[in-house]
């Protein structure tokens, strides 16, 4: 014991840091702060050492280049001991730090942790949580598969969308013409000395700066802010009625990331590690290229954007919600920090939660992508060809052979990119359908060239059966008056 | 004031910036000279790492890049098709693999008549797929759909399927190629939504 005493005392007369980080720890915080509301930020730090710890243990098996990216992870999947486990904890890893980050920032932004005079403490988060995403779309693009390779297609065509330097731009982010070794190794660059180089210095400003400017008191409706008087308030407080963040307000943190670890270790050993998918080969043009969790979001936004407003918003749409993230804390500053007093704040970030939340939803299934498949797996449902002419039995035929299939569902299987046709013969009349087919529009290609009259006419005498029972279908009302009978007979089909 | 050591003392108190009255002629020598050394040091050393790291965005670079390459024999495009053909990357490293080889959709229109298709979409260059029963090309990430003659069908692509300049010479369709196609980099002018006239060279 007394040796280990003297060792310390030999170690502090020449580092001279035992002052410090006693200050440091035992840094007065405000009681009611040492809660598991505040436990996020912590946790993500956590997730991000773990994250160095086992991107370096991939690193000592894992091959930069083109040609081996790929095998390479084959052998950490299947060869290497616990190769496939490390490759998990760091996938898992990535997610858990994504979501973490975020709650974090959604707490501050719910507590007004932003406001004076912690203005620069939220702005070095802002760029923290850039940096955690450019984080997570290198590494989904060192995990070299067919998702990597064409989700660099969709950044380079997005750069070429840059004016006056597009082309310049395409050509530096790929690190040459063409998707290859040079641009993996680039992002290995990125993703492996650049970015972390600058996330271990921007945390240890961040962090800094929460032990000099002290942790954000629980916001009380009414407690405003001003910068006249905040920090001699804050001062009280602390000194009043606080506790030392070691231990009092750490124990939290503590429980909070020992949970956060466990749970990240039971999903990295059920789900195990994420892919790699198919090779990066781009001649496979069966390749279906999907993005990581965390940019389905972004993925269902550029399907569903308008096209002419595309390029526009997301060559603008970007810095502008980066610099009104910057300008938050310059703007709104002072004033109420307690949500209950900020109903426009509180609305907005509603929003943006919401439309994020069903913007991934929607990516998780690409309701505007064809089902390719559709047409060759899933055939025309048994009760839709009981009873049919040999006509509409044709007309079923081609329904699966020219594709139809691929947008369009019959009894809930099928593309969803257009309408279901379980019912299209109730929506429009035969010479409707035929124009519709021929002709496209709204979104449908015109199938003029690809049918023959004859399947025109197959086509749309099956097309015609598509109504639920008891449901007429669709006629034309100007056939319906000049016919003799109520009822029209204006029904060809029969049905 | 000549006293050095009064002068040393004086500029020691003063923040930096604001230096110049009470130097020795020595400091000032070696605050120049320091500085000077710095600057022609810092820009010796810089100017070759920003030329290093923009090297592959330079004009030379981009309008070498693009180069007359063989698909391979006409007998494998037989007319009335589309076929997927491939193309080494003129630009490859021995350690590229098989991202080397680049695919492009040829269509003989009739004898010695081709349209020769870039893989990627034009929306976000996601690989094309074509279907001959339903005559249309499709894109598996955002939906986007075109003709069999590379025309916007639907979805959201900004123009018609990128075409490259092609020409026939020993027997062997070639194409004007060498990087990917993107807004900013069409292999060609030509765009099967625009109307005729502008032709391939």
């Amino acid at each position: 014991m007394r040796l280990i005493r003297r060792l310390g005392e030999w170690l502090d007369q020449r580092l001279q840091l035992g002052k410090p980080i006693h200050d440091a720890l035992s840094h007065p915080v405000p009681r009611k702060s040492a809660s598991w509301a505040y436990v996020f930020g912590s946790a993500s730090l956590t997730l991000m050492i773990l994250q160095f710890v086992t991107g370096l243990c991939l690193a000592f098996v894992y091959v930069p280049s083109a040609n081996e990216a790929w095998n390479s992870l084959q052998v950490l999947n299947h060869e290497q001991s616990f190769g496939w486990f490390i490759r998990a904890l760091h996938g898992w890893g990535s997610n858990f730090m994504i979501a973490l980050v975020l709650m974090h920032m959604i707490q501050v932004f719910l507590f007004g942790a932003f406001k004076f005079p912690r203005e620069l403490t939220w702005i070095v988060g802002v760029f923290l949580l850039l940096m955690t995403l450019v984080m997570a779309f290198t590494g989904q693009v060192l995990r070299f598969d067919q998702d990597a390779y064409w989700g660099l297609g969709i950044g380079a065509s997005i750069m070429g969308r840059v004016p006056f330097i597009g082309s310049h731009l395409v050509h530096l982010m790929l690190g040459g013409p063409i998707i290859a070794s040079a641009t993996l190794s680039r992002f290995f660059a990125i993703h492996v000395f650049l970015i972390p180089g600058a996330l271990i210095a921007f945390v240890g400003v961040h962090l800094l700066m929460v032990l000099k400017l002290g942790i954000n008191e629980w916001p009380m409706p009414g407690r405003v802010v001003k910068r006249e008087t905040y920090l001699k308030e804050y001062h009280e407080l602390t000194h009043k009625d606080g506790v030392p963040f070691f231990p009092d307000a750490f124990r939290k943190d503590l429980v909070f990331s020992g949970l956060i670890i466990l749970a990240l270790v039971l999903c990295a050993a059920y789900f195990g590690p994420f892919g790699p998918k198919g090779q990066p080969d781009p001649t496979n043009v069966h390749a279906m290229p999907v993005p990581d969790f965390f940019f389905l979001w972004l993925f269902a936004a550029l399907a569903l954007l308008p096209p002419q407003m595309e390029t526009f918003l997301l060559l603008v749409g970007p810095p502008v919600v980066i610099g009104l993230l910057i300008l938050l804390p310059l703007v709104s500053g002072t004033g109420e920090k307690s949500w209950r007093r900020r109903p426009v704040a509180m609305l907005a970030l509603l929003l943006i939660v919401v439309a994020l939340a069903a913007l991934t939803q929607l990516g998780t299934y690409t309701p505007w992508s064809p089902d390719m498949d559709a047409w060759s797996s899933i055939p025309v449902p048994k009760k839709l060809l009981e009873g049919r002419t040999p006509l509409e039995l044709q007309g079923a035929v081609l329904i699966q052979a020219k594709q139809c299939r691929d947008c369009h569902s019959l009894g809930g299987g099928g593309g969803l990119r257009g309408p279901a046709l379980d019912d299209v013969a109730v929506r429009l009349t035969a010479d409707q359908l035929i124009r519709q087919i021929l002709q496209g529009g709204g979104n449908m290609p015109a199938y003029g060239k690809n049918l023959s009259p004859a399947e025109t006419t197959a086509l749309v005498a099956f097309l015609k059966t598509l109504h639920p029972a008891g449901q007429r279908p669709a006629t034309d009302a100007a056939l319906l008056n000049t016919a003799s009978t109520p009822h029209g007979g204006v029904d060809k089909t029969g049905h | 004031m000549s006293d050095p050591s009064t002068g040393k003392e004086a500029a020691a108190e003063r923040p930096e910036g604001d230096i110049p009255k009470h130097l020795t002629r020595r400091q000032m020598l070696l605050t120049v000279a320091g500085v000077g050394l710095n600057a022609i040091a810092g820009v010796l050393f810089a100017a070759p790492i920003i030329g290093y790291l923009l090297a592959p965005a330079g004009r030379k670079q981009i309008k070498k890049d693009i180069e007359w390459l063989s698909l391979g024999d006409l007998t494998q495009f037989p007319a009335g098709e589309t076929r997927l053909a491939t193309y080494r990357n003129p630009d490859v490293r021995p350690w590229d693999g098989d991202t080397g080889n680049i695919p492009c959709w040829v269509r003989c229109i009739s004898a010695g008549q081709f349209q020769v298709f870039a893989i990627n979409c034009a929306h976000l260059g996601c690989p094309v797929r074509w279907f001959p029963q339903s005559g249309l090309f499709m894109c598996p990430c955002h939906g986007g759909a075109y003709y069999a003659d590379g025309a916007r069908a639907s979805g959201p692509p900004p123009r018609g399927l990128f075409q490259y300049d092609y020409k026939i010479q020993n027997d062997q369709l070639w194409i004007k190629a060498g990087q990917m196609p993107t807004l900013a980099n069409p292999p060609s002018m030509v765009d099967a939504n625009q109307p005729k006239g502008r032709s391939c060279a």
